[in-house]
């Protein structure tokens, strides 16, 4: 397993990527750039979170329409694994490999902080390592208000594809547990082949007892699981 | 030589998070009669040649994001 960490113009949680996979889990990754058109040798592939292309447009607009994206869509269509943390979760929005939009948080703040979160689907590749009860991850984020209309939500609840949602620490849907105000307090989604997992929280940033929690490891120990 | 304005705005059924707190600010300000604002963007296109079909095509493939997002094209005089 080789993970393609993909660097935009602005990404900035490349570097923590890399770090927690590499170094927290012992999985082979290595960068690569927006303009690469191959990534062939590479199993699956982690958008990182940051602010591509400065936020123009839309979060995550220009990025998706980066020359990568032809692979990253090839990665999904083949049913590798393809995760997209905070401002990766936007661009595969944008780039039509998750249903649905990430507006402005209802607070209108940035916000910064660890929540807690309650797995939803159980059979994803991404999903299988994720315990029952709550799991603690850092969120940072000023665009995470997942929206979507109703017949989208209504499909992702049947299909079983909402990876994540935001809860208190005793796994309770409460409106102070929501920091962004999702509909459905949606924190990640995962796509209808359940290999392309789109999601705010940072399980990057939760991979080491040092920086405050492992938890992010039960999500991203899934590509030590992958077999090339 | 022609100019475009495209006009993108949020849909009407979306709640406007920056409009509604610019509202209140308006409000605050003396401005009572404020009762909703509404935040778009303006971006304006210089073209060789015009033609709406494609000045369409940029807007479903970059400019607007139809999930959200509606938008009018205008030619400028």
């Amino acid at each position: 397993m080789r993970v393609a960490v993909v660097r935009f113009p602005g990404s900035n949680c490349d570097q923590d990527a890399l770090h927690s996979l590499r170094d927290d889990l012992g999985i082979a990754a290595d960068y690569a750039w927006h303009e690469d058109r191959d990534l062939s040798g590479f199993d699956a592939v982690f958008l990182p979170g940051g602010f591509s292309y400065g936020d123009y447009l839309r979060c995550g607009a220009i990025a998706s329409r980066a020359p990568i994206l032809d692979e990253v869509r090839r990665f999904a269509r083949e049913g590798r694994p393809v995760i997209g943390v905070c401002n990766g979760f936007q661009v595969l929005c944008e780039a039509g490999l998750l249903p649905g939009a990430l507006m402005r948080n209802l607070s209108e703040k940035f916000v910064c902080k660890t929540v807690w979160l309650q797995a939803g689907n159980r059979t994803s590749l991404w999903m299988r390592g994720v315990p029952d009860r709550p799991i603690s991850i850092p969120i940072a984020h000023g665009e995470g208000r997942y929206l979507c209309d109703q017949d989208t939500l209504k499909r992702l609840q049947d299909d079983d594809r909402v990876a994540f949602r935001y809860v208190d620490r005793e796994g309770r849907r409460t409106p102070e547990a929501n920091p962004n105000g999702s509909i459905d307090d949606i924190a990640g989604i995962l796509n209808e082949g359940g290999n392309v997992l789109g999601m705010m929280p940072h399980p990057e940033r939760a991979t080491s007892e040092l920086l405050g929690g492992t938890d992010g490891r039960t999500i991203l120990s899934a590509l030590s699981a992958v077999r090339a | 030589m022609t100019t475009v304005r495209v006009t993108v705005t949020l849909k009407p059924s979306l709640l406007d998070s920056a409009g509604r707190t610019v509202a209140g600010s308006l409000v605050k300000l003396g401005f009572d009669e404020v009762k909703d604002v509404r935040i778009g963007k303006v971006i304006r296109l210089q073209l060789e040649t015009y033609d709406e079909a494609r000045v369409r095509a940029m807007c479903d493939k970059l400019l607007a994001n139809p999930v959200i997002e509606d938008y009018t094209i205008e030619v400028e005089p």
